[in-house]
């Protein structure tokens, strides 16, 4: 077998670069299918109560108008475990947007025409869309998001936190965020018989084609799901979203392909966003900076459908050493559209909150917010007392503090000036857990010397497919080009979603199985390879799922430099800097990349995005992304990436964390750091937009 | 879909004549705004008329010294113009503070002036707007308004105009050059919008049929020191949460010249002739110049969410103000 250099740890190419900057990788809306036709959804006008009427006479009398499926009369589902999922299958409007027709038509054009001459009458009803602190109607649940307890909690922290020489208790706010993937959640649906195939946007299609095979009662291997190019998820296609039903039902009653691609303005109230969170940190310190106090409690929405709870205080059970912690949520179920995963559920605002208090905390004590980290750096897990499979946080910190020259820091608020700009730097920590699913791959040794690895992953952008190759390559000692990897199909042996940064974890140990016990059975082959090849196949149940005896994450630091215009209360970011510790890196390339997207998202996140629920409506003011404000590249200055190799034998054989989601952990808190250290102003509700930043700032003149 | 007829006239004559002949017609240019209008379905007309390949996409100086643009112009070459960068540099600064490269690649002139409110209720036609349609409220007025208008706004309409370029125009005594049926005839730009009253659906004084033709750049702004300058939520493609645009001439230390408006905070570029009143003959102290932007903003009636742009927009006159007159000498 002829000998390479290792693949993993190369900065390999994106196999599929080529395919999409020429156009030819089709997305979910882009596979023609003769006959097909066009859905456009109809939203619900308001924002609680029930359809009473739906009059479809208007729209089915334009030309080109193939059908119109109203809650009446759509095919009636088996009832999904997601009840966002059950569309058009009563007459109840949970939330504004709700979808509560669907017109098929031939082209998206007439489609859209017609969905407007749709006449629904409502029955409305009093609705409430507003989250506060002391909600009546908010309550303790004992589960949150991926399925962790609601409250954690040790000591006294009560006692301890009234009994602390130094307190911070402070009260941050994160607004909804909404995902906005470049691609539209998309689907085109095709019925052969009793067959289904779909070509959706999708982050795991193996949960689709389940999904599917439950709700419109066929054998799974009765529907097949393509998933082969997905443009960005960020969550938001984690599981399957209301186009995967509708268009599959369109398809049905039209007997005809069919394509719904959600209009934009209509993403952000069925697609999920991320819920706002209202935060109340308390933390107490000891004068030498050693906590004796961490409470963070999190108050948060879901809405009628479906009870999600952003899980943002979790990371204190991670991060910091106290003797006394509590760590709580409570959640509000108001009429509002159902919230779901975006980037870092329950770090990314959980981070913000506490790293911004962190901060506090050190101007507080006098103490170099650096310091006061490695101060409080846990020889366990804090909310578990698990020691840590691996945990360079400190190494973090130092690595970015010299790169990023923190030393030369005057640590006094409003201490640099340049014209009219205040300018000032700030430090946050990250943490992203590390885990890994179940998966099965099979992996084929061709007589030709190329081999094929097939597994049901998704790439939705991250360089998946390229560094599934790599990990196949470097198990099987071939060269890179000698792999071909197949993805995105249900054909191909299931694994889990594209989520909770444990893709190539899952994915990775699968296909690395299943290619170490190919190359141990080419070893023992005598002779040619039969023309089918030789096979291997691996299922990682009882291994990626194993209990260990270790807490599990990633950690990183973010440095963030910001000039604030004392004129305007405009903010813009001069530098940012990440430093992450998250195992072994596979692809420098596609990793750096993974690193600075998520912190311009989170960059987003600290400056410009928002969305508004609007009170007197019931659903999103920002419906497009003129309004939305995503930075644009005028926003995004000198982003760094570095990291530090770790090798943590207790993750996988690749010795890989997740590193998808780690980079918008923390950025948010750095450059609010950094705009509190510019100008003295301690801004606790994001974006940090002129208005806000402007009220703090000394009035001109 | 909505069918719509479409014809590309050769003169203004037939544009006009076509307007004419079909009731519920548009003029369409760039399209960078009526086509999303379209898709909205905010805008459903029956037949466009396409003014984009008019001959009006030349830039051409007056023999008086004054300089019209047409009104098929990009918005990226009108910026680019050696001559209205260099004469009136506050209406190239304001065209680049617009939208994005892209879209000011595609955008004309005339469709600038005429492009309708970024209002979000505007834009949904599931939502009540008196200017989309009249008498059904104002969805803003009860709902999220962190941008709208804080000067001349109605209980109609509390809508802005989203131009940049138009400020700038305001503020230069640019005119704008119309041609209808009935003839040619030419407004001031700061006369050309209107503020919502009663009828929030008319955004200007353009009558049915009209077509802009071009905007005029008067000889008496030409060189003068001007500037604009923008306060916006992310550092290119947004619109203006305010934004300003000054003239201003000094001789033996006191103003002789001055022309200031404002964007974002009106249904109209806001030309602020108090000030301007204020200002004329005084030397320009901080304090004068001070007093006089307090004294327009005076009239502002913000909505609470919006409370923010008044001394956001009194912050961004006064700076560029402070930037178009001499330092105080040293003491």
């Amino acid at each position: 077998m002829p000998h390479t250099d290792t693949a993993l740890g190369a900065p390999a190419e994106r196999l599929e670069g080529r395919q999409k900057v020429t156009g030819a990788a089709r997305y979910a809306a882009e596979y023609p299918l003769p006959g097909r036709a066009h859905a456009w959804p109809v939203p619900a006008a308001v924002a609680r109560g029930r359809v009473a009427e739906v009059d479809t006479s208007a729209a089915r009398a334009l030309p080109g108008v193939l059908a119109v499926l109203t809650p009446g009369d759509a095919p009636r589902l088996a009832e999904p475990e997601d009840a966002t999922l059950a569309v058009l299958q009563e007459p109840r409007v949970p939330h504004r947007g709700w979808c509560v027709a669907l017109v098929v038509a031939e082209t998206p054009e007439t489609a859209r025409a017609a969905a407007r001459l749709v006449r629904v009458r409502y029955d409305s009803e009093p609705y409430d869309v507003e989250l506060t602190e002391d909600h009546p109607d908010a309550h303790e649940p004992d589960v949150a998001n991926a399925g962790l307890p609601g409250r954690v909690e040790h000591g006294d922290p009560e006692g301890a936190f009234a009994a602390a020489p130094t307190r911070v208790d402070v009260a941050y706010r994160v607004p909804p965020l909404h995902n906005h993937p470049m691609e539209p959640h998309a689907t085109t649906a095709h019925w052969d018989d009793d067959r289904l195939t779909v070509y959706t946007s999708s982050q795991g299609g193996t949960t689709a084609r389940s999904v599917l095979a439950q709700m419109f009662e066929l054998p799974e291997d009765h529907v097949t799901v393509v998933s082969e190019h997905v443009g960005g998820g960020f969550g938001s296609k984690g599981t399957p979203r209301p186009d995967l039903v509708l268009a599959a039902m369109a398809a049905l009653r039209t007997a005809r392909p069919v394509t719904l691609a959600y209009p934009r303005r209509y993403l952000p109230t069925v697609v999920g966003h991320r819920a706002p969170t209202l935060h109340r940190l308390r933390l107490g310190a000891a004068p030498d900076g050693r906590l004796t106090a961490v409470v963070h409690e999190v108050t948060t929405h879901t809405s009628r459908v479906k009870e999600f709870v952003e899980q943002a205080a979790v990371p204190a059970r991670v991060m910091y050493a106290t003797p006394n912690l509590r760590t709580v949520h409570r959640v509000v179920a108001l009429d509002v559209p159902s919230p779901s995963w975006m980037r870092a559920p329950g770090e990314s605002p959980g981070m913000y909150a506490l790293e911004s208090a962190v901060d506090e905390l050190a101007e507080a004590l006098g103490m170099d917010p650096i310091r006061l980290r490695i101060r409080n750096e846990p020889v366990h897990e804090p909310g578990t007392g698990k020691p840590f499979s691996s945990r360079h946080l400190v190494q973090c910190l130092r690595e970015g503090a010299r790169r990023f020259g923190w030393d030369e820091r005057d640590p006094r608020p409003r201490s640099r000036r340049e014209g009219p700009w205040l300018l000032g730097t700030g430090v946050a920590a990250a943490t992203y857990p590390s885990s890994a699913v179940p998966a099965t791959a099979t992996a084929r040794a061709l007589p030709d010397g190329t081999f094929t690895v097939r597994i049901n992953a998704t790439d939705i952008g991250t360089g998946a497919r390229t560094v599934l190759a790599q990990i196949a390559a470097d198990t099987l000692g071939t060269a890179l080009d000698r792999v071909r990897t197949e993805i995105g199909h249900s054909d191909l042996p299931p694994a889990w979603l594209a989520g909770g940064s444990t893709g190539t974890a899952s994915w990775g140990w699968a296909v690395h199985d299943a290619c170490a016990d190919l190359a141990a059975r080419l070893a023992a082959h005598t002779g040619p390879l039969p023309a089918e090849g030789l096979d291997a196949h691996a299922d990682t149940a009882g291994k990626a799922d194993a209990e260990v005896p270790y807490a599990r994450h990633a950690f990183g630091a973010h440095f963030a430099e910001v000039a604030v215009d004392t004129v305007t209360g405009e903010t813009r970011v001069r530098r940012l800097l990440g430093v992450f510790a998250a195992g072994h890196i596979l692809n420098p390339r596609t990793a750096r990349s993974q690193f600075t997207g998520g912190m311009i998202m989170g960059l987003g996140m600290a400056l410009t995005e928002s969305s508004t629920l609007d009170p007197a409506f019931g659903d999103f003011t920002e419906c497009d992304l003129a309004s939305y404000h995503v930075p644009a590249n005028a926003d995004v200055p000198a982003v760094e990436a570095h990291w530090i190799e770790e090798d943590d034998t207790h993750l996988n054989p690749m010795g890989a964390k997740g590193i998808g989601e780690i980079g918008i952990v923390g950025t948010a808190a750095a450059i609010g750091n950094a705009v509190h250290h510019a100008t003295g102003v301690r801004c606790r509700e994001l974006p940090l937009t002129p208005d806000r930043i402007l009220a703090g700032l000394p009035a001109a003149g | 879909m909505n069918g719509f007829g479409y014809l590309r006239p050769a003169t203004l004559q037939e544009a006009a004549e076509a307007y004419a002949a079909h009731p519920g017609a548009r003029y369409l240019a760039g399209g960078t705004n009526l086509v999303d209008l379209m898709k909205l379905g905010v805008e459903r007309p029956a037949f466009l008329v396409d003014v984009g390949r008019l001959p009006l996409d030349g830039i051409e100086e007056l023999p008086d010294g004054s300089l019209r643009a047409g009104a098929t112009v990009r918005n990226s070459d009108l910026a680019a113009d050696p001559r209205v960068r260099d004469r009136y540099p506050a209406l190239s600064q304001a065209l680049l503070a617009g939208a994005s490269g892209q879209l000011r690649n595609a955008a004309t002139t005339g469709g600038n002036l005429l492009q309708r409110t970024r209002c979000p209720y505007f834009q949904d036609v599931g939502k009540p707007c008196n200017k989309r349609d009249p008498g059904s409220g104002c969805g803003a007025l009860e709902g999220v308004h962190r941008d709208h208008a804080v000067l001349g706004h109605s209980e109609q309409c509390i809508a802005t105009h989203p131009s940049d370029m138009a400020v700038a125009l305001a503020a230069l005594d640019a005119r704008v050059e119309l041609y209808g049926t009935d003839g040619t005839r030419d407004v001031p730009a700061a006369d050309f919008h209107r503020l919502p009253g009663d009828h929030p659906e008319r955004d200007s004084e353009i009558r049915p049929g009209e077509i802009v033709t071009g905007v005029l750049l008067p000889a008496a702004t030409a060189g003068l020191p001007s500037a604009y300058r923008k306060a916006r939520d992310r550092a290119s493609y947004a619109f203006a949460l305010a934004s300003v645009a000054v003239v201003l001439r000094l001789a033996d230390g006191v103003i002789e010249h001055v022309g200031l408006a404002f964007g974002g905070l009106a249904h109209k570029p806001w030309r602020a002739r108090r000030a301007e009143e204020a200002l004329r003959g005084a030397a320009p102290t901080p304090a004068a110049l001070e007093r006089a932007v307090d004294l327009e903003l005076a009239a502002a009636r913000p909505l609470g969410e919006n409370a923010f742009k008044v001394p956001l927009a009194r912050n961004l006159a006064l700076d560029v103000l402070g930037r178009l007159t001499p330092a105080p000498a040293a003491v």
